[in-house]
């Protein structure tokens, strides 16, 4: 059996001051260590910080990634292996994280899409992000950095500071915990009889810059489908290198709190043996997309599984990937769950995906991306709005003159999230 | 070499169509890759078979078709990365040099490539100056990816 407990300390505000430190619920932030922290990479030119508090009058944009900060406090590695920590296997012992808080990412990498994260009215509906206390990172490159350069400058230095912060609660008793346990195949099978066995295949975007995802420090896109223990997610396995359609991209944050992991574990060993975490990739190259899925398919039958529940990341070709896995795993004998989002047009007329199959029977969606909404002219922007005219779903209409913005849901953080992490609802 | 423009995804009416196709030195690749993005020319051209036409993303999807109905296959994904249709005015898609059997996954992908462009807002002629560089940027990075696979048998 492994096992990782997993403690909650809540933070319910973030504040500047002298010196880092975690007090009565507060996290005191010392601007110039975590400004120090970020400078250590020497393609970043400065940065600044800021709070984004719930309920404020601020707009975050454009977002790169956002990242709950985690410390490892007992067992095998730290968090975000191969990225952060030494490469080793994690997902078993002790981890803390700091619940209510997230550090936010933010900078122009290239001059089009991106997120907006609103901290209040409408647009906060649509990110879950809007309910942290956010410490955004504003990062500027030294002069005539190439994208390719500056891409993981930003992303690491997110990191950086998301494992400085995390530090912090090291020696802090958790607010409350929760209890993860899985057991080997034989194992599971011999403790859960007469449960169905279940599988979670995540598909992983994979296709180039603002367009990878990484496992244990490696890039998607050059492997194949492959296998975890659902707990070592939690501990950073996968995190994200990509931001463009910021509305079904899956932040770092999603990746560690996985809704699809979260909720597998609350049925295992009771209507279900949660057996697995499946990754698959979306590759650009359709013999790759045969391959990856090929592979899935062959490592649901080895694991004798009932059903799986698949998750897409992005639009338009992974849908291709999406159908792929979902015929050859259903054609193995096993029913299938996907969760996708849709682009069906403003008006939500036109065909959603790009692909389909009778063999996907069983859907749910995360919400239709071309649906329009107004966002107020808020008080404070975090960012720049310089790039709101060129963001995936706005128009030259986008930014009004009385400030308010005009934007298909696509441009917000996380509103039509596909492993389900998000508010919409047909409930 | 001249950086060529390209065109901001207007349709090319009234103008003289522009194709360049160049061959280069890895005459093993089995490949062409059909392009609207003047950069793959600079960046690919020296060294696989380019065809380069100044014409508008949709366009671009419906040349590949038009070679898919000639037999080709298709190699990657006409909606290849996040960036919308209609939003970037670029597309790279690689085909067979080979022409054999209409191949009917080819036929149903394009198709349904072409059909998701209308779901999309015309923008790709709204951009600063500067953004079409980064568009053209990503949309090689996109193509760039499949090469290790393309090229390895």
């Amino acid at each position: 059996m492994r096992r990782l407990e997993l403690g909650h300390i809540n933070i319910k505000d973030i504040q500047f001051g002298p010196e880092s430190k975690i007090e009565d619920g507060v996290l005191y932030v010392d601007e110039e260590a975590v400004k120090a922290i970020v400078l250590e990479d020497e393609k970043i030119k400065s940065c600044k910080l800021d709070i984004a508090r719930p309920g404020e009058s601020v707009r975050i944009t454009p977002v790169k990634d956002v990242i709950e900060p985690r410390v490892k406090v007992e067992g095998r590695g730290g968090v975000f292996p191969g990225v952060i920590n030494k490469v080793d296997t994690v997902g078993e012992g002790k981890t803390y994280a700091l619940k209510g808080m997230a550090v936010v990412t933010a900078g122009k990498i290239v001059g089009f899409q991106e997120g907006i994260i609103d901290m209040t009215g409408p647009g906060a509906d649509y990110t879950p992000f809007s309910k942290l206390n956010n410490l955004v990172v504003v990062c500027e490159p030294v002069d005539g950095l190439k994208q390719h350069d500056y891409e993981p400058a930003v992303r690491f230095a997110g990191f950086r500071v998301a494992v400085y912060l995390g530090e912090l609660a090291r020696e802090l008793t958790p607010d409350s915990t929760e209890v993860f346990e899985t057991y080997g195949i034989m194992e599971g099978a011999e403790k859960l009889p007469g449960l169905p066995r279940v599988a979670y295949v995540q598909m992983l975007q994979s296709q180039g810059l603002l367009h990878d995802t990484y496992v244990y420090g490696v890039d998607a896109k050059k492997t194949l489908s492959t296998m975890m223990t659902p707990t070592e997610v939690m501990d950073g396995a996968i995190v994200s290198g990509n931001c463009v359609s910021a509305c079904d991209k899956n932040p770092t944050y999603v990746h560690e709190n996985n809704p699809v992991v979260h909720d597998l574990f609350a049925e295992h060993g009771k209507t279900l043996n949660f057996v697995a975490h499946i990754l698959t990739n979306e590759n650009v190259y359709l013999a790759d997309k045969q391959r990856s899925s090929d592979w899935t398919a062959k490592l649901c039958r080895l694991l004798d599984l009932d059903g799986v529940v698949v998750s897409q990341e992005g639009f338009g070709n992974p849908d291709t990937d999406l159908i792929m896995n979902c015929k050859k795993i259903e054609a193995e004998g096993i029913k299938t769950v996907i969760i996708t989002d849709e682009y069906a047009g403003r008006d939500g007329k036109s065909q959603s995906l790009a692909d389909a199959d009778a063999a996907a029977d069983a859907v749910v969606t995360g919400g239709n991306a071309n649906q329009v909404i107004v966002l107020p002219k808020l008080d404070k922007v975090i960012g720049t709005l310089d790039y709101v005219n060129t963001i995936a779903g706005g128009n030259e209409h986008s930014l009004h003159d009385d400030g308010t913005i005009e934007v298909e849901i696509q441009a917000i953080t996380g509103a039509t999230n596909e492993t389900g992490f998000g508010y919409l609802s047909a409930r | 070499m001249g950086r060529l423009k390209g065109n901001k995804g207007s349709v090319a009416l009234n103008r003289p169509i522009f194709i360049k196709r160049q061959t280069g030195e890895n005459m093993k690749a089995d490949f062409i890759i059909l392009t609207n993005n003047p950069l793959i020319v600079e960046k690919l051209g020296q060294e696989y078979t380019v065809e380069y036409e100044d014409i508008s993303y949709e366009d671009t999807l419906k040349k590949v078709r038009d070679y898919i109905y000639k037999g080709h296959e298709l190699l990657t994904h006409p909606l290849s990365g996040s960036v919308k249709p209609n939003e970037t005015p670029y597309k790279s898609i690689m085909i067979s040099k080979k022409v054999q059997r209409l191949n009917q996954d080819s036929v149903k992908i394009i198709e349904q490539a072409i059909q998701s462009c209308g779901k999309f807002e015309f923008k790709s002629d709204k951009y600063a100056e500067d953004v079409y560089d980064d568009f053209q940027y990503i949309d090689y990075t996109l193509i760039s990816s499949a090469l290790p696979s393309a090229t390895a048998w």
